[in-house]
């Protein structure tokens, strides 16, 4: 406890403190860049949790319901986005999508280089969730529509999404979350440019330009809002749990 | 037709996204041979991130594992004051975003934070030294011990511990003899995980660094300067470094989740 206390409680503490100095809130609330670069976080934050469901939920069907070689170890690679350091994935990213792409794909720089990024470490998220819940489902349902002549879209609809969503919407909140406060794989190959920045790169910024007032309240803003996303979550959820 | 499609789809994506660029960075690191790759990893800078790492990584991998093990006790076996707060500040490290908590730990350790205040009137260099770059270490791999331990605790009941005790075994002795062996394969699994992040974490230990090149750069940190430097030999030797690390981090815990599960249901 004290432990804990000492190690998370002191340090939180001392961040709320510091965003009560001065005029740290109403600086940040009132910064156009600021604000534009919260707002963006939040969208591409929102874009990478709609496409992270779409392949998510893709994968982990791939990996339950198909069969083909090398599943096991493309089982296996789902998880290497959260062993691997995210300086690495931006590495990485740069290798290919920088300026000495063999691809021609030019992505440095860019809002879609960041997406890129974030879409790297954000994989696993809705994949984990969504694939224990389909192992459980049983397939002679599916096969029970498909011979009543349910073409395979109707399947998924009727039958697959309803079960798994709880666990769809799970992921893609962790997905959210984890963009909100990302910063690691966007450094490199979003470039730190105004129009490529994400909310932890101002926070950043911000204390190497000696203004730590200002960090101190973007970054409880952050952490605000990645509550809210857990809060909803856990209401959304219950309220699923209790109508199905 | 459509399983197809979707199966190569999802394929294509996964290359693109992952094998690809990783595939591409282990190419351009061995480009001109191995000799560079070497004489890169062994130059004194690099020398230095790696030793730095590592010290790091066994500071707060040891304090994690051992009080993420008595914290996860604590929670199922006693009453905790507030176990709400206690909840929370677990979980606190894993909804903050690692510039957040560096933050917030440069904030107690500067010339005017509580903590800060004495170290320097004490003259104890501490924020953007190896020392700080710790504690923000333990921060951010705080949770992944106690919340790997929790559940097995939880689920494993008191019954054997119960037993040991009415036999006579001390509290001590029922935890080494009875608690400890049945927890093994979380803790390793939750060690394991702590490791990983100790070793890649670069966001948090950014900020409380001096960023000082042969100093106060750990292999992450290091990766970042070598590209801003246009030293991307340097760059890609280090990050091919860690992205090994990672890997046999990753097979090692597929490996262990196969013999965990197996002695699990034995």
């Amino acid at each position: 406890m004290l432990y804990l206390s000492l190690l998370v409680g002191l340090p939180v503490a001392a961040l709320i403190s510091l965003s009560l100095h001065s005029n740290a809130w109403s600086t940040v609330l009132h910064d156009q860049h600021t604000r534009a670069v919260i707002g963006f976080t939040l969208f591409v934050a929102a874009c990478v949790a709609v496409i992270d469901l779409v392949t998510g939920v893709a994968l982990a069907w791939v990996l339950v319901r198909d069969d083909f070689r090398g599943r096991r170890l493309v089982n296996a690679l789902i998880d290497l986005p959260f062993a691997l350091p995210t300086i690495v994935a931006s590495l990485v990213l740069l290798a290919l999508y920088g300026p000495d792409t063999p691809i021609g794909v030019h992505a440095a720089g860019t809002r879609f280089g960041v997406l890129l990024a974030l879409l790297f470490v954000s994989l696993p998220f809705v994949t984990r969730a969504v694939q224990p819940v389909l192992l459980s489902l049983e397939s002679d349902v599916e096969d029970a529509a498909a011979c009543l002549g349910a073409k395979p879209w109707t399947i998924f609809r009727q039958i697959i999404f309803p079960a798994i969503r709880p666990a769809a919407v799970t992921g893609m909140a962790l997905a959210f979350a984890r963009v909100l406060g990302e910063y690691g794989s966007v450094v490199l190959i979003g470039g730190n440019l105004p129009h490529t920045e994400i909310a932890s790169q101002v926070i950043a910024n911000d204390v190497e330009n000696g203004a730590p007032q200002a960090a101190a309240a973007t970054g409880l803003t952050l952490i605000i809002l990645a509550l809210l996303v857990f809060l909803a979550l856990g209401v959304v959820t219950r309220r699923w749990s209790r109508h199905g | 037709m459509g399983k197809y499609l979707l199966r190569y789809g999802v394929l294509t994506y996964l290359a693109l996204l992952l094998v690809v660029p990783i595939g591409l960075v282990a190419y351009r690191t061995f480009e001109n041979g191995i000799g560079p790759v070497w004489d890169a990893l062994t130059s004194p800078q690099a020398i230095s991130a790696i030793k730095l790492s590592l010290l790091i990584t066994a500071i707060a991998v040891p304090v994690n594992v051992v009080f993420g093990v008595a914290t996860a006790w604590f929670l199922s076996r006693r009453k905790m004051p507030v176990p709400w707060l206690v909840n929370a500040m677990i979980n606190l490290p894993f909804a903050m975003s690692p510039v957040v908590i560096g933050l917030a730990v440069y904030q107690l350790y500067s010339r005017d934070g509580w903590i800060g205040q004495h170290l320097f009137a004490e003259n104890i260099p501490f924020l953007f030294t190896w020392r700080a770059m710790a504690v923000a270490t333990m921060f951010v791999s705080l949770p992944f011990v106690v919340r790997e331990v929790l559940p097995v605790l939880d689920e494993l009941g008191t019954e054997q511990e119960q037993a040991a005790e009415m036999l006579g075994a001390s509290a001590l002795q029922s935890f080494f003899r009875v608690t400890l062996p049945a927890i093994r394969w979380a803790v390793i699994y939750g060690t394991i995980l702590t490791v990983a992040r100790a070793l890649g974490e670069y966001g948090a230990v950014n900020l409380v660094s001096s960023n000082v090149v042969g100093q106060t750069l750990t292999l992450p940190l290091y990766v970042q300067n070598r590209v801003s430097n246009f030293d991307p030999t340097a760059a890609y030797s280090a990050g091919l470094l860690l992205a090994v690390i990672s890997l046999l981090i990753l097979s090692g815990m597929t490996m262990l989740g196969r013999s965990g599960r197996k002695e699990d249901t034995v």
